[in-house]
């Protein structure tokens, strides 16, 4: 079914479940993810192959009472169920929370989003997913960008794959144990700030897609990448490590260097930043901008350390 | 008081340093040293001060491969760009 197609499907799940009607908006049009609001609800579209136990699983997970305060919950179709489905595609609904302003660094949640991943890291997986917990993106998502960097020629590309292959097997989403030094643990699995909403006065994560059972400092990784990379100011890095250390999140040290710990996810978040940057600035026919510039440096920069370590 | 000291060894000339608060004199020929009443007490401490108090740890840092010099940042672009799955 073409995002076309699906759109007024979507929204006719959105008029079901909205107490009132109000100007239906398209929030996200995107081959694999398509995202519709009507009045107080917003209805998604799950890709093409998502694993509908899984999906189950983590729906059954966000609404759990143990993260309540932490993730949305989903809401239920008129028929009790936490999904329906249009053609072949998995469709959930939620409520509408307001999303964090792109247009405002300033006002940005740092803190809030802190503390809801501390509680995530610190709530007991087998409480959240008492039949097993799916694996958490990550890694996978890691090797998924990697993909789509192949089906594309660009020149740059060499940089991003040889800091890829800088990379220990178990941060590339090959089928490797990570070493019994990482923490396992309840994790988002691709946890960035697009992935926070306020509803009614706190801030929870969305996005149940990645939700399972992986190395919870992946989801630090983003900003950490960021960071590293020169994209996220020292100020705001630290803003958020200290949120995250005071609400107790098990991910990180509690003093001392935090790297010993993200140096290699951010590495690997850098790589996909870097990855998909090269393959929107050739899908939109444009050169690379700051920032794509900016994380290819970084790969390069990890390419050239891994070569004299 | 710039009375040069000679060597009781190989009678050259001896230099004063000062270290941390701590005078030695230094033979310029054999380049052995000498220590005042109290001074290898003194180095002794300093020593102690050193072991006892390690520097902390960083707790925010950056690794090998992080930007030098705190970066670019391009505040909005790339706080943009943070908000969007990769």
């Amino acid at each position: 079914m073409s995002v076309a197609t699906l759109i007024p499907e979507l929204l006719r799940v959105g008029q079901m479940l909205a107490e009132d009607g109000g100007e239906p908006e398209v929030l996200a049009d995107r081959p694999d993810g398509v995202v519709v609001k009507v009045a107080e609800v917003v209805v998604k579209a799950h890709p093409t192959g998502t694993d509908e136990e899984a999906l189950c699983d983590r729906l059954r997970a966000a609404s759990s009472a143990m993260l309540r305060g932490v993730f949305l919950a989903p809401l239920s179709m008129p028929d009790g169920t936490l999904y329906t489905r249009v053609g072949e595609r998995l469709v959930t609904a939620w409520p509408a929370g307001t999303a964090v302003d792109p247009q405002d660094p300033d006002a940005a949640p740092w803190e809030a989003a802190a503390h809801a991943l501390a509680r995530l890291h610190t709530t007991d997986v087998t409480a959240v997913f008492p039949a097993g917990a799916p694996p958490a993106g990550g890694p996978r998502r890691v090797a998924r960008a990697m993909e789509r960097l192949r089906r594309i020629d660009h020149p740059q590309a060499k940089v991003v794959r040889a800091a890829y292959r800088s990379l220990p097997a178990w941060a590339t989403g090959a089928a490797v144990a990570p070493p019994p030094s990482r923490l396992r643990g309840l994790t988002h699995g691709d946890w960035h700030l697009g992935q926070v909403v306020a509803l009614a006065g706190s801030w929870l994560l969305i996005d149940v897609d990645d939700l399972g059972v992986g190395d919870p400092s992946w989801d630090l990784a983003r900003p950490a990448a960021w960071y590293a990379a020169g994209l996220l100011p020292p100020e705001v890095w630290r803003r958020f490590l200290d949120a995250y250390r005071a609400a107790g999140g098990p991910a990180l040290p509690a003093e001392g260097d935090p790297w010993s710990v993200l140096d290699i996810p951010a590495r690997a978040l850098v790589t996909q930043s870097a990855a998909l940057a090269l393959v929107t600035a050739e899908r939109e026919g444009r050169g690379l901008d700051e920032v794509d510039t900016a994380l290819v440096t970084a790969c390069a920069r990890i390419t050239s350390m891994a070569d004299v370590s | 008081m710039s009375q040069l000291l000679q060597c009781p060894k190989c009678h050259g000339t001896m230099r004063t340093y000062n270290r941390s608060g701590i005078h030695i004199e230094q033979c310029d020929s054999c380049r052995g040293i000498f220590l005042d009443y109290g001074e290898l007490e003194s180095l002794t401490r300093l020593e102690a001060q050193w072991a006892a108090a390690p520097p902390p740890p960083p707790a925010y840092g950056q690794p090998g491969w992080g930007v030098p010099h705190g970066g670019h940042h391009f505040k909005h672009r790339s706080f943009g760009r943070l908000l969007f799955s990769s």
